[in-house]
């Protein structure tokens, strides 16, 4: 298995990383075309323009390794102990508490839409159960002003940017509340205040997005950053591979955040990639990698921080890999019984789970007790069902709303369908909800 | 009966194949480039400055220039831009405006629409290439999943309005399968985008400038056969000309014809042809914008003759012609029952 470290392993480490970039500077710096006395060397040595390398003699090939792959950093351990100080953060009270405050009212506001959406009050849910820690570590080391591109299970990252427990529910629900106007399925929240921008259902088409706007915001020169997250599955697609290459090559500040939760609905990631994971593809397009533990929030909230603070000032993209486990089902459309062991869905949830681990931090500190805790679901839970009733009786948007935005003018064939339905309702409008309808 | 005719752009071809049979009967070396249209140049236009003569891809390379000197947010970006493309519309602009304004990405077109939209989601004005029309189909899920849904989805709280994709578009002699495709009508079903299509050096200028200035995403086409062949007098400076609007080209009384792009040239042709040999007036439209397409001027001029032709290069099934031939009877019906 020596071959790997010509490959991943030697990426890995910062003083070949430094050479890489600086071979890289070297060739952009200089003119393209090449002077004539780099032709006529009589030494052997390559001359191909399209990688930097030495010959051999033997034949080798390059062998990836997984059974021994890429390593997965820890900050805490699973009793919330801090294994290495030097990599304490040391995150000070007050925004551990918040750390804690928001993983645990996403769990709370999880469970009740979902149950929710099993009672059929909304169409549809998708819960983070077990990425909790994913969301908030990553969104703690970002600025509030970088851009934020998700794929649907990233809700915390918006609720760490104080999105109202209002507006998630008026999205779920559809209402005349929601700034989506009720025009997309449940979850896919988008807010221009929390720069979040708006999810939507096909999967990896943020990826690329996201590196086009990693690049208008190198140009602006303004100390912003883009962070995109994405699951193991989502990585398959081939925006996914458009990506990580443009990044590279058009040199954007930008964080690849992978979710990497085992499992693409039933799918599970034995038949979803056979290296090592997503993290070992970073190296090959030349982006700054590194593996964490998902379930770990100060180690995702310090690869973050790390991550942001080079891609800004060195503008160049980098990629996480949180490895963590998909605890909820996929969505409450699917059942995962279907294809998994209860057992082990257990282990994760009672045994290695984001929520836990901060809480056993924030014990040995004595920053939090059982009676704390009580009153603190106590109280999640009544801000979330009070948002959730209001949310419900909220009428649904006004049906003007189905014909506005799809151009920011609305266009005259446009305006004789939205006629034409109005009229059609005032002939035929008892067979339809109306009264549920903003007038 | 209604009298409503819908063809397909038989007209091209024809001519082509006469003048190879000719060459064939006549003279010993086939003329390859034998064009299948002659292009007509507009007059001068006098209300935007002073003109320069300039083909289809000069006129591009224009309007691009205008953009990039007066939008320092404005990027062009695609396959092979920044040595000046493969078909020369952005010769020099690199080096006028630098080269994080004018640069290559990778080989892959839904990377660069991905790309593009993010540029315009971030506000910035993104000009993405893509280098033949035929190549535009990996993209497809960015621009009609995404592209063309961004504002209505999000509320409006996001939108890649500010993105353009340009394409050479339409045949081109001998481009066989994916060097000739004119892939309109797969756009024209997509609520959210717009898609124009030039049919002269004039028109591409003024017409893009607008797609670049415009709030929505847009797709612009560029008769490729006409980057060289299509020469006529270009004002200097920016100018626009408004979208969802054709353009009456020659009035007439018999008979409407309607097209877009190089085949505008080829139905002037046959307005003179029918005027000529069989005494028939015709008014000829050139429809320029495909979505949202301008329904009032191609039914008020049905309403006048009671006659409709389209012609179209693309395939005749699921062709955009159905949805004008559809539309325009159901609006002018009556008109077309009277003749």
């Amino acid at each position: 298995n020596k071959a790997i470290s010509a490959d991943a392993r030697t990426m890995r480490s910062a003083r070949d990383a430094r050479t890489m970039r600086s071979a890289r500077d070297a060739k952009r710096k200089g003119s393209p075309l090449r002077s004539l006395s780099d032709f006529t060397s009589l030494e052997e040595k390559p001359q191909f323009p399209g990688a930097s390398a030495e010959f051999v003699d033997s034949l080798e090939f390059i062998q990836p390794n997984v059974i021994s792959g890429i390593p997965i950093y820890r900050v805490m351990d699973r009793q919330g102990q801090i294994l290495n100080p030097s990599e304490d953060p040391n995150i000070p009270k007050e925004q551990v508490l918040k750390f804690y405050h928001t993983m645990t009212l996403l769990n709370t506001m999880d469970r009740i839409l979902y149950e929710s959406q099993r009672q059929g009050r909304i169409s549809f849910y998708m819960t983070n159960y077990g990425e909790e820690g994913t969301h908030v570590g990553s969104a703690a080391a970002m600025n509030h002003t970088d851009i934020v591109f998700g794929q649907y299970r990233e809700a915390g990252v918006l609720m760490y940017r104080d999105y109202p427990l209002k507006l998630f529910m008026s999205q779920c629900y559809g209402n005349a509340n929601d700034t989506g106007k009720g025009r997309q399925m449940p979850v896919h929240y988008g807010s221009k205040e929390q720069n979040f921008v708006t999810i939507s259902s096909p999967l990896a088409t943020q990826i690329p997005q996201a590196v086009g706007a990693a690049y208008a915001l190198k140009r602006e020169n303004a100390d912003r950053a883009v962070i995109c997250y994405f699951g193991e599955g989502a990585a398959s697609e081939g925006d996914a591979h458009a990506a990580f290459n443009f990044s590279a090559t058009l040199e954007c500040p930008i964080i690849f955040f992978c979710r990497n939760n085992g499992y693409a609905i039933s799918t599970p990631t034995s038949e979803q990639y056979r290296g090592d994971g997503i993290a070992a593809r970073g190296p090959g397009y030349g982006i700054i990698s590194i593996r964490v533990d998902g379930n770990d929030v100060f180690a995702v909230y310090n690869a973050t921080k790390e991550a942001r603070r080079r891609a800004v000032a060195e503008n160049q993209p980098f990629l996480i890999e949180a490895m963590t486990y998909r605890i909820g089902h996929h969505s409450t459309s699917d059942d995962s019984s279907a294809y998994r062991s209860v057992d082990e869905v257990n282990y994760w949830d009672k045994q290695d789970h984001p929520i836990s681990r901060l809480r056993h931090y924030m014990l040995h500190r004595g920053w939090w007790d059982e009676e704390q805790e009580k009153i603190w679901r106590k109280k999640s839970r009544k801000m979330v069902m009070e948002a959730f009733e209001e949310a419900e009786r909220a009428s649904k948007p006004s049906l003007e709303h189905m014909f506005t935005d799809v151009y920011s003018e609305m266009p005259p064939q446009l305006r004789k369908q939205q006629e034409s339905l109005m009229k059609h309702l005032k002939v035929y409008g008892e067979h339809y909800p109306l009264d549920s309808f903003e007038k | 009966m209604a009298a409503l005719r819908v063809v397909e752009a038989l007209g091209g071809n024809r001519a082509v194949r006469h003048v190879l049979r000719w060459s064939l009967a006549c003279a010993p070396v086939p003329r390859r480039t034998a064009a299948h249209f002659t292009f007509q140049p507009d007059p001068e236009p006098t209300e935007y400055g002073p003109t320069q003569k300039m083909n289809l891809f000069q006129a591009v390379h224009s309007a691009m220039d205008n953009t990039l000197a007066k939008d320092p947010t404005a990027v062009i970006f695609g396959e092979d831009v920044a040595f000046g493309g493969v078909f020369r519309c952005t010769v020099g602009l690199r080096d006028k405006y630098g080269k994080d304004r004018v640069f290559n990405t990778p080989l892959c077109e839904q990377g660069i629409v991905g790309f593009g939209i993010g540029v315009a989601v971030a506000g910035a004005t993104s000009i993405a290439e893509i280098q033949f029309a035929d190549y535009i189909f990996p993209a497809f899920d960015q621009i009609v999943n995404e592209a063309a849904k961004y504002r209505y989805r999000s509320g409006d709280l996001f939108n890649c309005g500010s993105l353009t994709i340009r394409a050479p578009w339409g045949c081109v002699g001998h481009g066989a399968l994916y060097h000739s495709q004119s892939p309109e009508a797969f756009f024209g079903h997509c609520a959210g985008v717009k898609v124009v299509i030039p049919r002269s050096p004039i028109q591409a200028k003024g017409l893009l400038l607008s797609c670049i200035e415009d709030q929505n995403p847009c797709i612009f086409f560029e008769p490729k056969i006409l980057y060289r062949a299509a020469v006529e007098q270009v004002p200097v400076e920016p100018y626009q000309i408004p979208l969802s609007q054709a353009e009456i080209l020659q009035e007439g009384s018999d008979v409407t014809l309607l097209s877009w792009g190089t085949q505008v040239h080829v139905i002037r042709e046959v307005a003179d042809m029918a005027q000529e040999k069989l005494g028939l007036s015709c008014e000829v439209i050139d429809l320029r914008t495909i979505l949202p397409w301008d329904i009032e001027t191609i039914c008020k001029s049905v309403t006048k003759t009671g006659r409709l032709l389209i012609s179209h290069e693309a395939p005749v099934t699921g062709g955009f012609a159905s949805e004008i031939s559809s539309t325009v009877q159901e609006t002018s019906q009556r008109s077309l029952q009277k003749k």
